[in-house]
C-alpha cells in the first residue's frame, strides 16, 4: 500500500509538470483545477501538437495535388483512425468528426431522427441526460411527431433497468439516448445491460461518452452500441473538436447532415450526388488542427494509463468526500457506488453559487449550478450542487484546497 | 476581498429574508429568472394609487439574491412607484457601470459584487423584476 503511494507520487509528478495552466496562481491561491469535467487543462504534447500543424503541415485537406495538402489530409485521416482505435471501432469510416458530443447528438437527431422517426414512435432518454442529449431529440420529435420519453434513474442517477425494459415493452422504442458517465454526479451507468436490453427490443442505442472518454477503457464492440458521441476538450484535447461513431451499416444510410464542399461526389445544378464516408457527413474544411490535437491527446492519455488516471481520480475523489463529510452540514450529492471521480454536494448553509464563489477566492475552480441536467436535478430536488470534478494531474493539495475552501465558506455562512 | 462581498447586512438579509412570503391582494407581480443558475424568484406587490403598500418575495437562490430581494422588500416598502423605479434604474446602473451611485442607502452593501461580474445578475434580479412588475407586470430573465 505504502509502496502503492509513492509510486502514484512518482506517476502524479511526473504527469502534472506536463500542465503549463497548473502552475499559476489564481486569487492569491495555487490555482486547484476541479473543473475537469467542464473541460480540462491541456498537456504540452497537445499544445504542441496543435500548433506544430500550424507551423509546419497546415493545408487544406481532401483538394489540391499539392505535397502540403497531402501531408495535412494524411494527418487528418491519421487522427480519425487513433479515434476509432481508442473506442475499437471497426474502420476508421465509423468515426465522424464533430465540434464535439453536441454536434455528434444533433448530426444523429436530424439526419437518423428525421427519415427514421415517425407519429408514434418513442425515443428514451434516461432522466438524468445532459441537455445536449435532450433537446436535439426534442427538436427531432417536434419535426416528426415521435415523442420523448424519459426513464426513471434513482437518487444518484442510475438508471432503472426495470423501467426502462417497461417503457421498451409498452411504447414503439426506437432509440435509448444514454451518458456513459453522468458529468453532474459522477455515476457509472449499466450500459452494456441497458444496450441489450434496447437491442433485444430492435431499439438503437446512443452513448453520450462525453464523460467516460477521459476515465474508462471504452469498447464499442463490447458495449454493443450503435453511437457514440466524444468531445476531446474533456479528455486533454482541443476544445471545437469531437466525433460520432456509428456502426458502418448505420451511417452509410444516414442522409447528409450539412450541404457544402467535400461532402459530394458531383454538383450539378439539377441534382447532386454525395461521396462516402465520412466524407459524405463532414461537409467543408474540417477543423484538422483540433483532429491532429485530439488524436495526440488520446495517445497521450494512452501513454500515462487510462486506468491509472482513473484509480487516481477516485482515490482523489473518495478523499474528497470523506474530507467534505467531516463538515457539518454538507451531503454528497450521487452515492453510486461505481464512480468516476466526480463529487457534487450541497451544504445546508449556504447555497451553490456562494460556495463557488467562496472557493474561486481560494484558488479552487469548481462547478456550480444544474450541470446542464435540469431534469436530474428537479429529480433530486435540489435547485444546484457544487461539483468537483477530479483528473489525472490532481493530487492531494487540490483536496485539501477544496476542504480548506468549504470550511472557509463553513465559516462565513454556518 | 470576500469580507467586501459577504457583508453582515447581506449575511443577515441572505440568512433571514425580509418580506419573504406571498402577498395576498398583490396587484403587480414579476418572475425574475436567472438562466446560468436556475434561481427563480417571484416578487409581488400591492399598490394603491402611487404607492407601494406591501411587497413580498418567495423563492430561493444565493445569498446575494436573497439579501438583495430582502433589501429590495425593505427600501421601496411605503415609497411610490415611480421612485422605486428609479432606485432600481440607479442599483442596476451602480453595478454595472463606473457611475459612482448616490443616494442607494443601505443598498450600498450590494456594491462589493461589482468584483465578481458573474455574480452581478444574482443582485440584479430581483430588481429586474421589480422593473417588469411596475411596468409591464411579466416573467423577466435577469440577463
Ligand atoms: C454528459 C455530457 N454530454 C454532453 C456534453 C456536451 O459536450 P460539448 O459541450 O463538448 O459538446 C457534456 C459537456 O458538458 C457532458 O458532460
Amino acid at each position: 500500500m505504502i509502496e502503492d503511494r509513492a509510486l502514484d507520487r512518482v506517476w502524479l509528478a511526473g504527469v502534472r509538470s506536463q500542465f503549463p495552466a497548473l502552475a499559476q496562481t489564481m486569487n492569491g491561491h495555487p490555482l486547484a483545477y476541479l473543473d475537469n469535467a467542464a473541460t480540462t487543462q491541456k498537456p504540452e504534447a497537445v499544445i504542441a501538437a496543435v500548433s506544430d500543424y500550424y507551423r509546419s503541415a497546415n493545408a487544406n485537406v481532401n483538394r489540391g495535388v499539392h505535397t502540403l495538402g497531402q501531408a495535412a489530409t494524411v494527418a487528418y485521416e491519421a487522427s480519425r483512425a487513433t479515434v476509432g482505435r481508442w473506442i475499437g471501432a471497426a474502420a476508421p469510416e465509423e468515426i465522424v468528426f464533430t465540434k464535439g458530443c453536441t454536434e455528434a447528438v444533433n448530426l444523429v437527431a436530424a439526419t437518423w431522427g428525421r427519415r427514421n422517426l415517425g407519429k408514434g414512435d418513442v425515443v428514451l432518454l434516461s432522466h438524468a441526460e445532459h441537455h445536449a442529449n435532450i433537446v436535439p431529440w426534442q427538436m427531432a420529435a417536434d419535426a416528426t411527431g415521435a415523442q420523448v420519453q424519459p426513464v426513471a434513474v434513482d437518487e444518484d442517477g442510475l438508471l432503472d433497468l426495470e423501467d426502462l425494459r417497461r417503457h421498451l415493452i409498452e411504447g414503439s422504442v426506437r432509440l435509448l439516448g444514454l451518458k456513459h458517465v453522468c458529468n453532474a454526479l459522477g455515476t457509472v451507468q449499466p450500459v452494456a445491460e441497458a444496450v441489450r436490453l434496447a437491442h433485444e427490443h430492435d431499439a438503437l442505442v446512443l452513448l453520450d461518452c462525453a464523460q467516460a472518454l477521459a476515465h474508462l477503457a471504452m469498447d464499442v464492440h463490447e458495449i454493443g452500441t450503435d453511437f457514440c458521441t466524444m468531445s476531446a476538450h474533456k479528455a486533454y484535447g482541443p476544445m471545437g473538436i469531437g466525433a460520432l461513431y456509428g456502426r458502418f451499416e448505420l451511417l452509410d444510410a444516414l442522409p447528409p447532415y450539412q450541404g457544402g464542399g467535400d461532402m459530394i461526389r458531383s454538383v450539378r445544378f439539377e441534382k447532386s450526388t454525395y461521396a462516402d464516408l465520412p466524407n459524405r457527413l463532414e461537409p467543408g474544411t474540417p477543423h484538422v488542427a483540433g483532429a491532429v490535437g485530439f488524436a495526440k491527446a488520446l495517445d497521450w492519455l494512452g501513454g500515462i494509463g487510462v486506468e491509472e488516471a482513473d484509480k487516481h481520480e477516485r482515490r482523489l475523489a473518495t478523499l474528497a468526500t470523506a474530507g467534505l463529510g467531516e463538515i457539518p452540514g454538507v451531503r454528497i450529492v450521487g452515492k453510486s457506488k461505481v464512480k468516476v471521480g466526480i463529487v457534487s454536494f450541497v451544504a445546508d448553509w449556504a447555497h451553490p453559487h456562494d460556495l463557488g464563489t467562496v472557493l474561486d477566492q481560494h484558488g479552487v475552480a469548481v462547478r456550480v449550478g444544474h450541470h446542464c441536467c435540469m431534469p436530474l436535478m428537479e429529480r433530486l430536488a435540489v435547485p444546484a450542487t457544487v461539483r468537483a470534478s477530479f483528473a489525472c494531474y490532481n493530487n492531494e493539495g487540490d483536496v485539501d484546497a477544496l476542504l480548506a475552501g468549504v470550511a472557509a465558506a463553513h465559516r462565513i455562512f454556518g | 476581498m470576500l469580507d467586501d462581498l459577504y457583508q453582515e447586512t447581506i449575511l443577515d438579509h441572505g440568512r433571514k429574508p425580509r418580506n419573504h412570503r406571498k402577498l395576498p391582494n398583490a396587484t403587480h407581480r414579476a418572475e425574475g429568472y436567472n438562466p446560468l443558475c436556475g434561481d427563480r424568484l417571484v416578487l409581488e406587490l400591492r399598490v394603491e394609487g402611487e404607492r407601494i403598500e406591501d411587497v413580498a418575495f418567495e423563492g430561493c437562490g444565493c445569498a446575494i439574491s436573497q439579501a438583495s430581494a430582502s433589501l429590495l422588500t425593505t427600501e421601496v416598502k411605503g415609497t411610490t412607484t415611480a421612485l422605486a423605479v428609479a432606485l432600481s434604474q440607479r442599483f442596476r446602473a451602480a453595478l454595472t457601470t463606473d457611475e459612482t451611485p448616490e443616494g442607494l442607502g443601505e443598498l450600498e452593501c450590494l456594491l462589493g459584487v461589482r468584483n465578481y461580474a458573474n455574480r452581478v445578475k444574482c443582485a440584479t434580479l430581483a430588481w429586474h423584476a421589480l422593473t417588469s412588475a411596475l411596468e409591464t407586470g411579466s416573467t423577466v430573465t435577469s440577463e
